[in-house]
């Protein structure tokens, strides 16, 4: 191992980089690259091969020329790398390209549910009345008629009895009747508790009116009771305002006006502004001394009042519903309209 | 209750110019709603003028009398016109309709030709204006008016009638007297009441002698007084005259004869209702009593009614002759030739005329007075107005009275004036307080803090310190009453808030929502052929029995979810859906216990605990369910491809995620039960109680209702589910699982369900799990060969092959035993 001194010229360096470098340019895609690595790159390439040589060059030009060789091969690895990362990722574009789907196709492979708006909106109230404190109570809907009216002092003959057209269970003496509004829960809760009572009893009631787009002759009603020491017809006020305000925004504008209901005395009707004209929302007062003595609650000591109104003509009134029929037949399109609100 | 303003001014001193409007908001705003405000000369256009006829020429050859009228209207040249009528003469002031204008029903009128003559407008009648019944004749205006002046003027046509609803406790308004009362303190305007010293002096003055009918109260109960006027003489031609007639039309009453009208105007001024019977058709004594031995009574409305012995009547001594505050009878009814004339005026027991009014399905104007409580003292005053008016009117002579009974004593109520302010809530000053009694009719005496209150004659309501109270918040207006909230105090009991059925009720109702379910309200109403169709049997066919439903179609409660909402899923595929999803939350009720009879409650005071306890038994028990139905595909098809059609997997599926929702665990099991494919429904249990069914619906049904076949329906017992505890929670093992699979043949009879069970059983307590993950049955054959994976782990260390493979073992071999399997690997 004694031969001559060999002498590697810049030029040539340069020219084996320029080479390299062009093909590793023009490779079209990672295949072509990989044969070009072998080539250009790899241990047989000519920068490599002129890398094995370099022990041959005298010794004064050794270091120049190791200096040139090593700055020429790591523009082409650099060059190799730079390419194979561009290939790569052209390639894996492309790849995502093609995978590309309509995303707006209709995708409804499940059946779409909904709550019925009456069950939200019974919820929506209830949450109301909770937030506040309230119980909510609930009670049978095929009622003892001496809890739906007698307690309630409607006895049997007052002409406030035949306001309300009862259904009557078989047979007559067994004083069976489908409730005719959810007030005798009201008189459960008295006979069950003592006051303080704070409870709102939401539920299905029944009068015997023929279904048309205005009346059904099963509905639902939401009645609140309140029975405490100091209680005024001030505070009933007070709450349909903020009962109101919560079902149809904080700009509706109630009134209550004088009426008359057995089981309350003062007796009011309260109406709402909405959409521009007055609209009967429900009955309302303070509990009659009456039904709080039958329910053995001292009359002397506690006042109360009382309030309830139908979820059907609120629901009809705050979302445009015209037609009474949408609400009971159950048409799957109806619903489906609220999802699981009623907003 | 119709009120002509202008009625309601011989009680009220309006100031001038003012408003119907005015007068609505006032009756609103002290408890009147006012159902319509109704004018009838709104719907008069155009020129309707008065004339003076100046010539009459008969028209001859025709086959009825028609006139062409000379009239004058204070034109240049006479108008002439065709009229059909004869009730009038030259000389005569009548109204005319000139051609444009147009009259109510859209009736033109314009210049035609008949008869042939030209007719330049029409002479009028009452009913061709709209304002009464009267179509006899044309009016005939009974004073002198300007010629060419406005008729509807000359008319006082301009009569706007308010129409009130009047609530029970408000009787005493249910007249234009009463009403006007209120409308007077609503307006803050003095009223000008009946006179009474006058007209019953004036009566007494028109007193000759003659035959009295005596009157007699038999039954204390039933009346506490009459008093029975005797007239004759009284000219059967007489009329009513022409301004009652209106005013009987205007407040929704027919006219019939001078003595009927009278009555039913004094009843409709006063708020007393009278009868006036032909006196020459009772024998003897006329008599306030039961109906007792009389069977029958032939009322006004020609009705036939069998009369019930507890029924309140005005009778003589051989039969009856009136249902007493109710209805006359036919017999006894003033007739063209009566002349003797026996009116009749009594203060009845409200509950009396209620009971006569419900057994005989009977409302009328008088009934409808009586049950809402006429006041006591208005029986003689009304009797009184109403003989001075046969007199004035008829011709009539009046002999006497017969007078039983006393009117009861007012009440008097002792309170503190300050409790009115504490229960309304905002401040009345003593004066306030005085001023708004004393227009509702009160008489107060003042002794320092407590005030004694004699309640007038028409108010026997007012009693307690509310009623006052309503009588001054009233006065004042609700308006004035501020808004307040209430402090809420938690109750003795805790309990606030929703219960934990409630929700329940409400969690699994929004699952539902959110896996493709849609909600329906059905009425719980069904009937025999549907209960028949489902197959209910046992518990659930038994049911309740609606005595007065709305239809005969379904008269029975629902003892179960299924008949609504399979029913509501086939009115859905009638109308166009192709699958659907359907739930329903409600009770059922079933006939099943004994019930008790609640029996003496008394509203006076609270029932004693053993009342309460009956009353409560007295009511069944009524269930909570929710159910829910798939008709069709449970995976809907679409441009991706098939459908998949739903079957008894989803059923038990949904059933058992929402149990798992809800339970610490639960058995299932196969059962035969309606309305269910007998080989298709599981069962659901918790401590070995039934609390939900799922599976396909019974074949004959789907095809009975056009449902898809295999439908399928669950539904859950939710108040029958235990409330869980709060859950306990398990530390999560973070040790590696070990997993081993087996398989086995077992009898065809034995469910998968119980195999689980036996390996879980077998496995011991390091089983996370046990999952099904193939099952197959050659056909024909009755061994099904299933294969579980077992998952185990050890909270403290990986499990080794060997103990695992232990653990299989020892689950196969439960299974052996329990359920014969034979393990095949």
């Amino acid at each position: 191992m004694s031969s001559a001194p060999i002498s590697i010229e810049p030029a040539e360096i340069e020219a084996i980089k320029a080479q390299a470098l062009k093909a590793i340019s023009e490779a079209k895609n990672l295949d072509e690259l990989k044969e070009i690595k072998i080539a250009h790159v790899g241990d047989r390439s000519p920068i490599a091969k002129a890398n094995q040589s370099l022990g041959q060059v005298s010794m004064e030009q050794r270091a120049t020329t190791g200096k040139l060789i090593g700055t020429a091969r790591a523009n082409i690895n650099q060059a190799f790398d730079d390419r194979e990362r561009d290939l790569i990722l052209a390639r894996d574009t492309k790849a995502l390209v093609e995978e590309k789907v309509d995303v707006t196709l209709p995708v409804n492979r499940r059946h779409k549910g909904a709550l019925h708006p009456l069950t939200s909106l019974r919820h929506e109230i209830e949450d109301l009345f909770v937030g506040l404190g309230y119980q909510v109570a609930e009670g049978p809907e095929l009622e003892s008629s001496w809890l739906n009216f007698d307690a309630l002092n409607i006895p049997q003959d007052h002409p406030a009895r035949s306001m309300q057209d009862t259904f009557f269970i078989e047979p007559l003496d067994a004083g069976l009747v489908l409730r005719t509004h959810t007030s005798p829960v009201q008189v459960r809760t008295m006979l069950e508790n003592e006051p303080p009572i704070y409870v709102i009893c939401p539920g299905r009631t029944y009068r015997s009116d023929e279904l048309d787009a205005t009346h059904t002759p099963v509905f639902n009603q939401v009645e609140g009771l309140v029975i405490d020491k100091g209680i005024t017809m001030a505070d009933l006020k007070g709450t349909l305002d903020l009962f109101a305000a919560r079902i149809f925004g904080p700009d509706v504008t109630t009134r209550i006006r004088p009426s008359f209901f057995p089981f309350t005395e003062p007796s009011a009707e309260v109406d709402f502004f909405y959409n521009g004209r007055w609209v009967e929302w429900g009955g309302c007062g303070m509990v009659n001394h009456k039904v709080l003595e039958a329910c053995g609650i001292d009359s002397k000591i506690y006042t109360g009042f009382a309030f309830g109104m139908g979820l059907e003509r609120t629901l009809m009134v705050r979302n445009g519903i015209t037609d009474m029929h949408d609400i009971v037949e159950g048409d799957l399109r109806f619903s489906r309209q609220f999802g699981t609100g009623t907003r | 209750m119709k009120l002509p303003l202008s009625w309601l001014a011989e009680f009220i001193t309006f100031p001038k110019g003012f408003k119907v409007e005015s007068a609505v908001a006032a009756f609103v705003k002290v408890g009147f709603e006012v159902e319509e405000v109704i004018n009838p000369a709104e719907k008069i256009k155009g020129p309707l003028k008065v004339g003076t006829v100046q010539s009459i020429e008969e028209l001859t050859g025709l086959r009825k009398p028609i006139r062409y009228v000379g009239l004058d209207l204070g034109e240049k040249e006479t108008r002439f016109v065709i009229c059909g009528a004869s009730n009038f003469s030259v000389g005569d002031q009548v109204v005319v309709a000139l051609p444009g204008a147009v009259l109510p029903g859209d009736f033109a009128i314009s210049a035609r030709e008949t008869y042939g003559r030209v007719s330049n407008g029409m002479i009028c009648s009452s009913r061709e204006l709209g304002l009464g019944e009267d179509h006899s004749g044309i009016i005939v205006l009974g004073s002198k008016f300007k010629v060419g002046s406005d008729a509807l003027e000359a008319l006082a046509a301009n009569d706007p009638i308010i129409d009130i609803a009047v609530n029970p406790d408000r009787g005493y308004a249910m007249s234009v007297h009463g009403a006007a009362r209120e409308l007077a303190m609503a307006l803050g305007l003095s009223f000008k009441d009946v006179d009474r010293k006058t007209l019953f002096a004036k009566l007494v003055k028109s007193k000759k002698s003659g035959k009295i009918t005596v009157a007699e109260i038999k039954d204390k109960d039933g009346a506490s007084l009459i008093f029975l006027r005797s007239l004759s003489g009284l000219n059967p031609s007489a009329l009513t005259p022409s301004w009652m007639s209106r005013r009987l039309s205007q407040a929704g009453m027919r006219p019939i004869s001078l003595a009927v009208d009278i009555t039913n105007y004094v009843m409709l001024e006063l708020g007393q209702p009278l009868h006036a019977f032909d006196a020459e058709k009772i024998e003897g004594k006329l008599k306030v009593q039961r109906a007792g031995k009389f069977k029958s009574l032939k009322t006004l409305d020609n009705q036939e009614r069998k009369l019930s012995a507890e029924d309140l009547l005005i009778a003589d001594e051989k039969k009856p002759l009136a249902l007493a505050g109710t209805m006359g009878g036919l017999d006894s009814e003033v007739s063209e030739s009566t002349s003797r004339i026996a009116l009749e005026a009594a203060h009845f027991n409200p509950v009396a005329i209620a009971q006569n009014s419900r057994r005989h399905i009977l409302s009328s104007e008088a009934s409808r007075r009586f049950e809402r409580g006429v006041d006591p003292t208005l029986a003689e005053l009304a009797s009184a107005r109403a003989a001075l008016l046969l007199i004035e009117f008829g011709g009539a002579k009046y002999h006497g009275t017969s007078a039983k009974g006393l009117a009861p004593k007012p009440t008097i109520s002792t309170i503190s004036p300050d409790e009115i302010s504490a229960l309304i809530g905002t401040t009345y000053s003593p004066t306030e307080i005085t001023k708004a009694l004393t227009a509702v009719g009160c008489k107060i005496v003042k002794s320092g803090k407590k005030w004694k209150i004699t309640s007038p004659s028409w108010r026997r309501d007012l009693l307690h310190i509310s009623d006052f109270a309503e009588e001054v918040a009233r006065f004042y207006g609700y308006e004035r009453i501020p808004s307040t909230l209430p402090l809420v105090k938690i109750p003795k009991s805790g309990k606030t808030g929703l219960t934990p059925l409630q929700i329940r009720r409400r969690s699994l109702s929004l699952a539902l929502a959110f896996k493709g379910f849609t909600e329906v309200h059905n009425y719980p109403f069904v009937n025999q052929t549907q209960m028949e169709l489902f197959g209910f049997t046992g518990d659930r066919a038994k049911t309740f029995k609606i005595a007065n439903p709305i239809s005969d179609q379904s008269p029975l409660l629902r003892t179960h979810l299924s008949p609504g909402l399979l029913e509501t899923a086939a009115r859905n595929f009638a109308r166009g859906a192709k699958s659907v999803a359907l739930f329903e939350s409600g009770l059922i009720f079933r006939d099943i216990k004994k019930l008790e009879k609640a029996t003496n409650l008394s509203t006076s005071k609270r029932p004693s605990a053993a009342q309460v306890k009956e009353l409560y038994a007295s009511v069944p028990f009524q269930s909570l369910h929710i159910g829910g139905v798939i008709a069709g595909e449970a995976e809907l098809f679409g441009w991706w491809g098939k459908g998949r059609s739903a079957d008894w997997q989803d059923a038990v599926a949904i059933t058992t995620e929402l149990l798992e929702e809800i339970t610490g665990g639960f058995e299932i099991s196969s059962v035969e039960l309606a309305p269910w494919h007998p080989g298709r429904c599981a069962e659901f249990q918790v401590d070995g109680k039934p609390i939900a069914h799922a599976g396909e619906i019974h074949p004959r049904i789907t095809a009975a209702l056009g449902l898809p076949e295999r439908t399928v329906f669950f539904a859950l017992v939710l108040d029958a589910i235990p409330v869980r505890q709060p859950i306990v929670s398990r530390a999560v093992i973070p040790m590696p699982a070990a997993i081993q699979d087996i398989s086995m043949f077992v009898d065809e009879s034995i469910s998968a369900a119980k195999v689980a069970q036996s390996l879980r059983l077998g496995a011991g307590e390091l089983l996370e799990s046990v999952a099904l993950f193939d099952r197959f049955q050659k056909s024909g054959e009755k061994q099904v060969s299933l294969a579980f994976t077992l998952t185990f782990r050890a909270p403290d260390r990986t499990l080794t092959g060997d103990e695992v493979s232990a653990l299989r073992e020892r689950a196969g071999a439960r299974a052996a035993k329990e359920c014969g399997a034979q393990i095949r690997s």
